[in-house]
């Protein structure tokens, strides 16, 4: 075998000084911290494995501290890479990309041994950090971010000490914190200031990323994440706190047609617009704060009047942007919750909303055809009928119902009997279909956390509704909600909540009102922080008579303000006290108008001395110097501290006094 | 030493062409006070690094429109900026007292110490300097601390102190501060001897030769002997032990005192003639003889001891 050896030392130059152990369990913080930012969107076995390598190495260098074999590095990084590559498909792109960064930052720690492989470890990880935002910006994720730069910055300030006696490891984290906290003038200063791209440099990645959220279909199971889904869905504030009641509180988002015997979909094309038959009585004006959907539909109050700016309305009052909403969305829209819709229903429509699949449901057709025979032509006492079906046929309202079979309706209405809002709205139109009734499923929020605090009303994900809408001679559609009449609870609380009695307990309640309190700051986070673009930002500056502000302006405020703050900071760096109490400011008084005269106090000249030379040098002043030398001699030898009376006339005599001829 | 690197030699050549760079050379006498106007700080390799860095984060998060991002981005901006007001403030009225030198021959190491002190706020990561080698230090809140190190010398006579520079990369090692300082301090450096030559003259055949003369000085303790004089016995040591203990004060015959004169040294040339002159009061002064030292610009009358030592010395290191 020729000697052939795997040298792949580090080029750092031999001067260069080994990392100390404090610095070394920093950076290992730092990077642990930018692992834990970063867990929520990686594999939770490559969090695992980074999480294990990052431990084992601190044990390792704090036990024996020989550097790593580069024969256990090299493979390490194979597997890293390709370990990504078999997840993500690639090592390009957001995902693998930060996967990769994170994985070769802990990596990295296995072969810094030196000062500064540590800065650039450091520097990277703080470029990991705010990559970490890129999944994530809420308040949480942001605070935690902002923490984890506290051991980055603590553990490049312990590269700089020369340190010689142990400290305490929570000292290290002091002046960093404060350093922090004393540049945050300046940072929010910067940031509302940085003029905002109002277009991209380059391709954005388009946020690909699948939300929980309303979906344009209704299939079973398909709710259950979502009502168990406890981020906020949309903030509604209502002008004037003229606010419907809470079982009046229906966004209605999507209206579903059509129904193949296991999903309800919206169905066809819009359909024929049949307008002038709303007729507002009573309005409610309100904007919608609305998160993220990815989606274009609006959720709305019942039933909106017009759509508000750059959307439109279909036939069936449904609401949708002109664009995708990939950030959180503000709109007005004004509701009126008594209306006349469709009174004149036109016969596409009505054969749209009676149509049913064939082969489902015989015993659900056999039942509804039993109603129309009782009932007669009477569409609202069968709809009454249906509804006391469900409240009087044994079923009951959970999230975690039994499986259904091949036929849907029927194993629902005769067999399981149990399930939640889906489960009842799409049997209950069905129903109503099969008697004749022209109906539809309505799916959107229903509910919500008053907020008192901010004055608005927090929706949930979890507060995910459906609802049927009937048509009825001479009324038009109106809205039947036979989840009500299984548990009126739904209606009136939240639907994890109605879902599970029994857990909703003291300590629940409590939990769940706290978590309603602190919405108001997630809201203020999502207003103020992430939702401050180019256009507001250039309202910035309306109520200083600043209309719109440009680039231009903004750097310049920018620039200005900037230099303002670095100047104040500035003063504060130069800013020395002076040493010394009232005597010593005093007599430095004198010394300098001495100095002007030409004798200037030498560094080893005591006071006697110097008086004497000066009255040496100048003397028509010969007197009031022997007498200042005296006061001073007494006021600074006397005592401790001097009394206070005769040190305000020492100082008197010190202004008066004067290296010029007094002309009398 | 490392060797010259070209950047070292287009500095030095920058520096004499721009008299602007270098108008803190002139020596200037201690103490010296770091002020605002001699204090320079420049952004370090890993501080322009991170700068890129950060540029790269705030294109980024602006890109992105991502505002968590551009705010931390902004953060971590400002307290990079801060940091070099605090990189200035650890320099900022920091005072080089004293300076301090032990006394060397030519040819071996001077060792010199310097004494940094702060009147105000305790000073971390504080660094000096000198040719290539650097010393750290932390200077305490009101306190001073002293900073040891070693020239190397050459010649006898005064040596001027090498420009050092007082620097500080404190706290994020992203700016470095930095100070000239010369002060006006040179130390001494005393004649180098030479490695053998002749004895000096000793004029012979003194009468009292070899006899035991009493000294003052203690050489031992010894057993009370009857006849010795009682203002000998060491009463308080004696009080500790059985017997009574007697200080011998008896030291043996002295040597000869040296008359080193300039003159007598004939047929060699001035330096080597320093050279002897030094090494003979070096054995004058290792062997406890006493000295006297004729020079051409003065005359040192017969004594001994380290000051009589030092003052002759002097008077050679001095010599033309």
């Amino acid at each position: 075998m020729t000697g052939f050896r795997l040298s792949l030392k580090s080029r750092v130059a031999p001067g260069q000084p080994r990392l100390d152990t404090r610095s070394f369990d920093l950076v290992c913080l730092t990077m642990a911290a930018v692992l834990a930012s970063h867990a929520m969107h990686l594999p939770w076995w490559l969090t695992l494995v980074l999480g294990v390598i990052l431990a084992l190495r601190w044990h390792q260098r704090r036990t024996n501290g020989r550097p790593v074999s580069a024969w256990l590095k090299l493979p390490l990084i194979a597997l890293l890479i390709s370990s990504i590559v078999a997840t993500y498909g690639s090592i390009f792109g957001r995902d693998p990309g930060s996967a990769f960064a994170v994985g070769l930052l802990v990596l990295k720690l296995l072969e810094s041994e030196h000062a500064r492989d540590a800065r650039v470890s450091i520097a990277f990880a703080c470029f990991a950090l705010m990559s970490a935002l890129l999944f994530d910006q809420s308040m949480l994720a942001t605070a935690w971010v902002a923490l984890s730069l506290v051991p980055a910055l603590a553990a490049l300030r312990s590269l700089e000490s020369a340190r010689d006696e142990p400290r305490r490891i929570s000292g290290e984290f002091r002046a960093p914190l404060l350093m922090l906290a004393l540049s945050i003038p300046l940072a929010l200063f910067a940031f509302l200031f940085v003029p905002r791209l109002s277009s991209p440099l380059w391709g954005a990645p388009s946020n690909t990323q699948s939300t929980t959220g309303l979906s344009n279909r209704m299939a079973p199971g398909e709710m259950t994440d979502l009502l168990t889904d406890d981020t906020p869905a949309m903030r509604v504030t209502f002008d004037g706190g003229l606010m419907p009641d809470r079982p009046q509180r229906y966004f209605r988002a999507y209206v579903l047609w059509k129904f193949d015997g296991k999903e309800w979909s919206e169905g066809a094309a819009p359909m024929r617009s049949t307008a002038d038959t709303l007729q507002p009585s009573l309005t409610i004006s309100y904007e919608i704060s609305l998160e993220a959907t990815h989606e274009r539909v609006m959720p709305v109050l019942d039933m909106p009047v017009a759509p508000p700016d750059d959307a439109r309305m279909s036939a069936d009052r449904t609401v949708t942007a002109r664009r995708r909403m990939d950030d959180t969305t503000r709109y007005r829209v004004v509701s009126s919750p008594q209306y006349r819709l469709d009174v004149d229903l036109p016969q596409e429509v009505r054969d749209r909303a009676l149509r049913l699949p064939d082969n489902v449901g015989p015993k659900a057709r056999a039942l509804a055809a039993s109603w129309r025979a009782k009932e007669g032509s009477d569409d609202g006492a069968v709809a009454l009928a249906a509804l006391a079906l469900f409240r009087n046929g044994g079923f009951s309202y959970t999230l975690a119902p039994a499986p259904l079979g091949t036929d849907r309706i029927d194993d629902f209405l005769f067999g399981t009997h149990e399930g939640y809002c889906e489960h009842y709205a799409s049997s209950f139109t069905f129903l109503m279909r099969a008697a004749g009734i022209p109906a539809r499923v309505v799916t959107g929020y229903q509910g919500g956390y008053w907020n008192s605090l901010g004055n608005y009303l927090l929706v949930r994900q979890s507060d995910a509704h459906a609802w049927s809408e009937i048509w009825l001679e001479g009324r038009g559609w109106v809205r039947y909600d036979p989840t009500g009449a299984v548990r009126p609870q739904r209606v009136n609380q939240a639907g994890a909540s109605a879902a599970q009695p029994g857990q909703d307990t003291f300590g629940g309640q409590w939990l769940r009102d706290v978590r309603n309190r602190l919405d108001i700051v997630n809201q203020w986070w999502g207003r103020g922080v992430i939702g401050f673009d180019a256009f507001r930002q250039r309202g910035l500056l309306r109520p200083f008579g600043v209309e719109n502000a440009d680039i231009g302006k903004l750097s310049l405020i920018l620039v200005a303000g900037c230099s303002l703050l670095v100047a104040i900071a500035l003063a504060w760096a130069l800013f020395r006290p002076r040493d010394g109490d009232a005597l010593d400011r005093t007599m430095r008084r004198l010394e300098s108008k001495l100095a002007r005269a030409g004798i200037k106090r030498r560094t080893s000249e005591g006071p006697r001395h110097f008086f004497a030379r000066a009255a040496r040098a100048l003397p028509a002043q010969r007197e009031a110097l022997e007498e200042l030398s005296r006061r001073y001699l007494r006021l600074r030898y006397g005592s401790d501290k001097p009394p206070p009376e005769p040190l305000r006339e020492f100082s008197g005599k010190v202004r008066e006094f004067t290296t010029r001829r007094v002309v009398k | 030493m490392r060797p010259a690197s070209p950047w070292r030699r287009i500095m030095a050549q920058a520096e004499r062409r721009l008299p602007s760079l270098t108008r803190l050379r002139a020596r200037e006498p201690l103490p010296i006070v770091l002020t605002r106007r001699r204090i320079y700080i420049v952004p370090t390799a890993f501080g322009v690094g991170f700068t890129v860095l950060l540029g790269v984060m705030l294109i980024g998060a602006l890109n992105y429109a991502n505002n968590a991002a551009l705010m931390l981005s902004c953060l971590l901006g400002a307290a990079s900026a801060g940091s070099m007001l605090v990189a200035f403030r650890v320099l900022n009225g920091l005072t080089i007292g004293t300076l301090r030198s032990d006394s060397a021959v030519a040819g071996k190491p001077i060792r010199i110490s310097l004494d940094v002190s702060s009147s105000d706020s305790a000073r971390q990561g504080v660094h000096l300097e000198i040719g290539a080698r650097i010393l750290g230090a932390q200077v305490p809140s009101r306190g001073a601390t002293t900073l040891e190190f070693e020239l190397p010398t050459e010649f006898r006579g005064w040596l001027t102190l090498p420009r050092m520079r007082i620097f500080t990369t404190w706290p994020l090692g992203m700016f470095r501060a930095w100070s000239w300082l010369s002060p006006d301090h040179p130390v001494l450096v005393y004649p180098r001897p030479e490695v053998f030559g002749p004895p000096p003259f000793e004029p012979q055949g003194d009468a009292d030769r070899g006899r035991p003369r009493q000294g003052d000085e203690l050489a031992a303790l010894r057993d009370y002997r009857p006849g010795d004089p009682r203002r000998h016995i060491a009463w308080k040591l004696s009080a500790r032990h059985h017997g009574l203990l007697v200080k011998d004060l008896e030291q043996p015959a002295p040597q000869h005192d040296w008359r080193l004169a300039w003159d007598s040294i004939r047929n060699l040339d001035s330096e080597s003639r320093i050279a002897r002159l030094a090494r003979w009061i070096d054995e004058a002064h290792q062997s406890g003889r006493r000295w006297s030292l004729q020079l051409p610009d003065g005359y040192f009358d017969i004594a001994q001891g380290d000051e009589h030592y030092h003052r002759c010395m002097t008077a050679l290191a001095l010599q033309p």
